[in-house]
């Protein structure tokens, strides 16, 4: 069999985080009960006139400046015509002739080194209403007609499920990042629909595509192409003819499936929308809107290795969220210089892990970045160890506060004290003397032994470091 | 500069159903109503922008702030049918 080449595009569709729809001050509050937040330009009433959000065409321009995109200086609104009960007027409000964006992209890294995969344009539209299938009939709700959706469609640049998978990722963290979306997939906030399709290799011409909908999740992406994938090839293997269509992904059988299309059905008719005036974008509210974006993930892990001397790793892990890289840069302002990397450790280690167990966010923990530095600090500083400072982080992790008052409150400070040292070290010494005689054997983990057994008359409060040289220099003279 | 004008095509994406006699008579009153907007093309519109708008009007927005819905009762109240707080429809195959 000859090598075949994959081509796949993806249209993604971004719910955009504002409070109210696309053309009516209906609220996009989720999970409200059906058909509360709807009224007669949302539903579709005759006559009911849309005015459009401000801020959705913001959302819109900041996310193409985000993903390197050209600004439309004038942009227009149009109709694309249908019959479906999830649009009750008949037509959905969309951009064709002229969408809000350009060009652009989206560099991704693949194992072949980074690859840029190219934005065709992204243009803004209604969503619309939620349709729910039952036994003997079906439901309309509306609350989520109207929610303004950013479609952005990339060009055929993508040429395996990983790839794909890998754009979808850069999307949403840029997206999150730009603050124009929370691309929460389980409230919908973010849909793909994939073209997709295989050519022999030296062809020039793309082969036939296919469309899938209906992937809500990352896990359903990759797997709905490998599978689409894998029934083309096939498909071309038998000597048999792909067929443009659009297949929907259904999850619990694993595959793709035909879906029911009537000629013509593509043939939506668009013509301008008569009950809405252009956009035109001035360069200075351009130019304001830039002033407003972020730094790309990318930029950022540049400027954290740079200037707190952290790895490229730890960079990574904690840019990878925005809120985690917020957080770690208030924490690390607030120390002495060059604990970066200290900070850094506290973070990806006990944060992290309580993050991971409990399975909230760092927003959600009345952990602030002013305990995180001052644990930081009271551990460099020597006033409690290790393994209260971890006791301490839980603590603060789960109800807040504030370090120092909680070891001032509790007597926490560690004991450096040579004196008091001197004396736990002298009792442990006279009550384990197997260890010490297995010290001068040569067995010199029985210190560690020892320097445990100190630890512990300490209550742990000891300062572990101290006391493994006070014990070093104690078996030493005994020696 | 011709278009071809299909109003059987046309019609049956609107989902109208006319009849032949119909079809002929809208045909050629369309057709009429297409050449009469082609005499534009008679000029010569090289450099000008195409008009978008029959305002001439730019950047109508409202700010985004929610206002009440409607009540949900009178949402409903000319449902033909209703399930719950849903509108209730003939059972549909999702089309693609």
């Amino acid at each position: 069999m000859s090598k075949y080449l994959i081509t796949i595009g993806l249209e993604t569709h971004v719910q955009l985080k504002t409070n109210t729809k696309m053309f009516c001050g209906c609220s996009l509050k989720f999970g409200e009960e059906p058909n509360t937040n709807v009224c007669p330009v949302c539903l579709g009433y005759p006559g009911a006139l849309p005015v459009m959000n401000r801020e959705a065409v913001k959302l819109t321009v900041m996310s193409g400046l985000m993903l390197g995109c050209e600004i439309s200086r004038l942009s227009t609104f149009d109709r694309k015509n249908y019959f479906y009960p999830d649009m009750s007027k008949d037509y959905q409000i969309s951009q064709q002739a002229r969408p809000l964006c350009l060009g652009g992209g989206v560099t991704i890294q693949t194992p072949a080194g980074p690859k840029r995969v190219r934005i065709n344009h992204i243009h803004l539209e209604e969503d619309a209403a939620k349709i729910n299938h039952y036994a003997r009939f079906s439901g309309v709700d509306f609350n989520r007609c109207g929610t303004p959706l950013m479609e952005i469609v990339s060009e055929p640049d993508l040429s395996s499920p990983d790839e794909a998978l890998a754009y979808v990722q850069a999307l949403k963290q840029i997206l999150v990042y730009a603050g124009v979306s929370d691309c929460n997939l389980e409230e919908g906030n973010l849909r793909c629909d994939v073209n997709i399709s295989v050519r022999p290799e030296g062809q020039e011409q793309l082969g036939t595509r296919a469309e899938i909908k209906n992937m809500n999740t990352f896990k359903g992406i990759y797997a709905a192409l490998e599978y689409e994938i894998a029934r083309q090839l096939a498909t071309v293997a038998r000597g048999g003819v792909i067929v443009q269509e659009t297949r929907r992904w259904e999850p619990d059988l694993g595959e793709t499936q035909s879906m029911r299309s009537k000629e013509n059905a593509h043939d939506y008719r668009y013509f301008p929308e008569p009950d809405l005036v252009p956009v035109a974008l001035a360069s200075e509210q351009i130019a304001a809107w830039k002033a407003l974006l972020p730094e790309l993930p990318s930029a950022r892990r540049e400027r954290m290795v740079a200037e707190y001397g952290i790895p490229e790793y730890d960079a990574g892990v904690l840019a990878d969220a925005k809120e985690n890289a917020d957080f770690f840069e208030a924490a690390v302002r607030l120390c002495s210089p060059g604990l970066g990397k200290t900070v850094s450790n506290w973070f990806m280690t006990e944060v992290m892990r309580q993050l991971s167990v409990t399975g909230k966010t760092i927003s959600e923990c009345p952990l602030t970045p002013a305990a995180l530095a001052e644990l930081v600090e009271l551990v460099d500083k020597r006033v409690i160890n290790g393994p209260t400072a971890k006791e301490l982080s839980a603590e603060l992790f789960e109800n807040g506060g504030m370090p120092g008052v909680l070891v001032a409150k509790r007597g926490l400070g560690q004991v450096s004290d040579s004196g008091a040292l001197e004396g736990f070290v002298e009792q442990a010494i006279a009550a384990n003397a197997k260890s010490v005689e297995d010290y001068r054997a040569g067995k010199k983990a029985a210190a560690g032994f020892l320097v445990g057994q100190v630890m512990k008359l300490s209550k742990g409060k000891a300062d572990p470091q101290r006391v493994g040289i006070l014990v070093a220099e104690k078996l030493a003279r005994l020696a | 500069m011709s278009h071809t004008l299909d109003v059987a095509y046309v019609a049956e994406l609107a989902r109208l159903e006319l009849s032949p006699d119909e079809k002929r008579t809208f045909q050629l009153q369309l057709e009429t109503i297409v050449n009469y907007v082609e005499k534009i093309g008679e000029l010569d519109l090289a450099g000008i922008e195409p008009t978008l708008h029959g305002q001439a009007l730019v950047n109508v927005f409202r700010e985004d702030v929610v206002v009440p819905s409607l009540d949900r009762e009178c949402v409903l109240a000319n449902a033909p049918e209703r399930n719950g707080f849903e509108f209730k429809l003939p059972k549909i195959v999702e089309d693609a």
